[in-house]
């Protein structure tokens, strides 16, 4: 990371980041074409088969990536100088990204509900510096309330764990 | 009158208890998405689409239309108290609302807001009343070709009419376009681009993408601007509203204005949010106090908010008449549609007219609910928004977990709900549109199936698409949308040689 043009340490340049999203669609756009031509991009007996359509789609895709990448390698000044994202910026984003990703695979391992409530609770005490009475009367609120409503008002089953199986849902 | 004696049956549909309950409902819940960070219109149907699939296809319709309207109007709210738009669509809002409630106008400023919402989307309900059966008789004569022409004009106004870099909207398009061939290919029986998963084999379902996208992406970008409501009063009183009510009249060109540029904008899919960027900029170019936009003009609130409201509801015209959706949650809208079994597109006019003019009378309801209860309600909603991040934004993001999970009762969709949340916060920090990659996922098998039998018609010649009058100019019209970008800066460069050429 450079330190030039007052830039911090930790900033990510603009310019990359733009590449590799626009790298990302030309190998999605590979993929497409990859999988269209397998399935058959071309005409059969009874008209168009499976890969006629995402062929052309594809192919669209890979142009457009490669346009973006020339278009910023031609603007490469101005986009390396530009900042994506700043580091003091960037913090508040991931300590909001990684537990919701830790979230997610609760979700999988012991249902929404014990999920949910770790969840909040974890931001509250974490990131609003809450005391215990406040975080526990909304980090069970909010799933209590959930089940009220999905499982036996509307019916509509979430995914549950241990804890629901042993209450004998 | 045919139309009136089918919008009397409409409303006759909507006057029950049941629906109005559900109205209600609807409407305060839709303000509540519309305040809130992270939930919008968009995801906020979308959450709430799985909860109607047991209730009747008209009540569901007429409470998921009116989140609809609750979200339009409480954009405004945060717009103009705390600088902070609730919605994309109210960006333009705060130029001047924001500037308003410092000046301690803040009831002013949100009277003339959501009674120009009320007037743009009241416009755009007549336009609909009278303009969608003409439009749904007219598409009735479609065959594939020309469906495939509509569809390539949606797409392409993407392109020519967008705010954002063309190359990046066709890459969002085509993006969507290639997450909606995952899975089974309906005409030929092939698995598509599953690579093996079985989770795969269903595809992607729009649904997931748009909660992913707009609501967690919505939360990430959020958190980096770092979001601070500071204390703002809501006042609103009875006297405030009824001055400025007399005052509106004044400025009934600057609505006409708007009301024209929103209903355009949401027919053809420019959507709310470019509407009222337009109709702002158009009312500063043309307004007397041009220059004083942006230190609290009553104007400034008016037009944005006028087209938005207008867009946001004409969005439902085409929606309506020929399954193409103008905004993405006209989109959610339309996927609600095919899930209670209802095709739309012309034939609905004619197979599900109670359904079809129920809706329509709930708009004009909806709408006529929706203001009073803003006008009533802004200090409850003011008070909601004080309610600290912390406990907000995982709550939202539990909301949005449980919305992705009920879609199809599957946890997978959890999973890849992240993932597009994480795509939505580097889509937007780099500008790369939403609306088309949601919409082409909506529409992408309509469009191949559509694209796949003209071709079957012609035998795999393109030119089926300039085999009679009507299609032919939909797709030249298609066309030239899509060249705009470079046909505008081509005029502009030849303008200036000539200007330069006359200088020397």
């Amino acid at each position: 990371m450079s330190t030039q043009d007052g830039k911090a340490r930790g900033d990510v340049p603009t310019c990359w980041v733009e590449i590799a999203v626009a790298l990302l669609f030309v190998v999605v756009a590979a993929v497409v074409i990859v999988d269209s031509v397998r399935v058959g991009a071309t005409w059969g007996p009874d008209g168009p088969r499976a890969g006629y359509f995402p062929f052309y789609i594809g192919c669209i895709l890979a142009i457009t990536g490669a346009g973006i990448v020339v278009q910023a390698l031609r603007r490469w000044k101005t986009l390396a100088a530009a900042t994506f994202v700043r580091r003091d910026e960037l913090k508040p984003v991931l300590t909001m990204l990684w537990p919701t990703v830790v979230y997610v695979v609760l979700i999988v391992l012991i249902g929404l509900y014990v999920a949910s409530a770790i969840y909040i609770g974890t931001f509250m005490l974490w990131q609003g510096k809450y005391k215990w009475p406040a975080t526990l009367a909304v980090s069970l609120g909010v799933p209590i309330a959930t089940f009220l409503m999905f499982e036996i008002w509307f019916l509509v089953p979430l995914p549950k764990g241990p804890l629901e199986h042993l209450l004998g849902y | 009158m045919e139309d009136v004696a089918n919008l009397m049956q409409g409303f006759a549909v909507v006057l029950t208890w049941r629906n109005l309950v559900f109205m209600l409902i609807g409407i305060l819940l839709g303000v509540l998405i519309g305040v809130l960070p992270g939930l919008g219109g968009a995801n906020g149907v979308a959450i709430l689409l799985p909860l109607t699939f047991s209730m009747s296809p008209t009540s569901a319709i007429i409470m998921l239309s009116c989140i609809y309207w609750g979200a339009l109007f409480g954009g405004a709210i945060t717009s103009i108290l705390f600088n902070i738009p609730g919605e994309p669509w109210s960006v333009a809002t705060t130029f001047d609302g924001y500037p308003m409630a410092q000046k301690g106008r803040a009831g002013e400023a949100m009277t003339a807001a959501f009674t120009s919402s009320f007037v743009g989307a009241l416009v755009a309900v007549i336009m609909i009343t009278f303009l969608a059966p003409l439009v749904a008789k007219f598409a009735l004569q479609f065959g594939p070709p020309e469906y495939f022409g509509v569809q390539l004009l949606t797409f392409c106004s993407f392109v020519g009419m967008g705010r954002e870099p063309p190359l990046k909207t066709i890459a969002s398009m085509m993006l969507g376009f290639a997450l909606a061939a995952v899975g089974l290919d309906t005409v030929t029986g092939t698995l598509r681009m599953t690579f093996g998963f079985t989770e795969m084999l269903q595809g992607f379902d729009f649904l997931i993408a748009v909660i992913g996208l707009f609501g967690i992406g919505e939360i990430l970008i959020t958190m980096e601007e770092g979001l601070a409501f500071k204390e703002a009063k809501g006042k609103i009183n009875p006297k405030i509203v009824l001055e400025t009510w007399a005052k509106l009249p004044k400025y009934w060109v600057t609505s006409l204005r708007s009301c024209l540029i929103g209903c355009w904008m949401g027919i053809t899919p420019g959507g709310a949010t470019p509407a009222s960027f337009m109709s702002y900029g158009m009312a500063r170019r043309m307004s007397k106090h041009g220059d004083k936009f942006g230190e609290g003009q009553i104007e400034g609130v008016i037009a944005p908010e006028t087209a938005a409201h207008a867009a946001g509801t004409s969005a439902l015209l085409p929606m309506l008449t020929l399954g193409i959706p103008g905004s993405p949650t006209a989109a959610v809208l339309l996927g609600g549609l095919l899930i209670w079994g209802l095709q739309p597109g012309p034939l609905l006019f004619v197979e599900h007219k109670d359904f079809v003019w129920g809706l329509i009378a709930s708009m004009y309801l909806g709408n006529i609910v929706g203001l009073l209860i803003v006008l009533t309600t802004v200090p409850w909603w003011a008070a909601i928004l004080r309610i600290p991040f912390a406990i907000i934004a995982p709550v939202i993001v539990v909301i949005c977990a449980i919305g992705a999970y009920t879609v199809h009762t599957r946890i997978f969709d959890v999973v890849l709900m992240m993932v597009f949340g994480v795509m939505g916060y580097f889509f937007k920090k780099l500008k790369y549109p939403l609306a088309p990659l949601v919409l082409a996922l909506v529409l992408g098998d309509m469009a191949e199936t559509a694209f796949r039998q003209s071709m079957l018609l012609s035998g795999g010649s393109l030119m089926v698409f300039w085999s009679n009058g009507l299609v032919g100019s939909i797709v030249t019209l298609a066309l030239v949308i899509l060249c705009w970008p470079l046909i505008s800066r081509g005029m502009e460069t030849w303008k200036k040689s000539i200007r330069d050429s006359e200088n020397a």
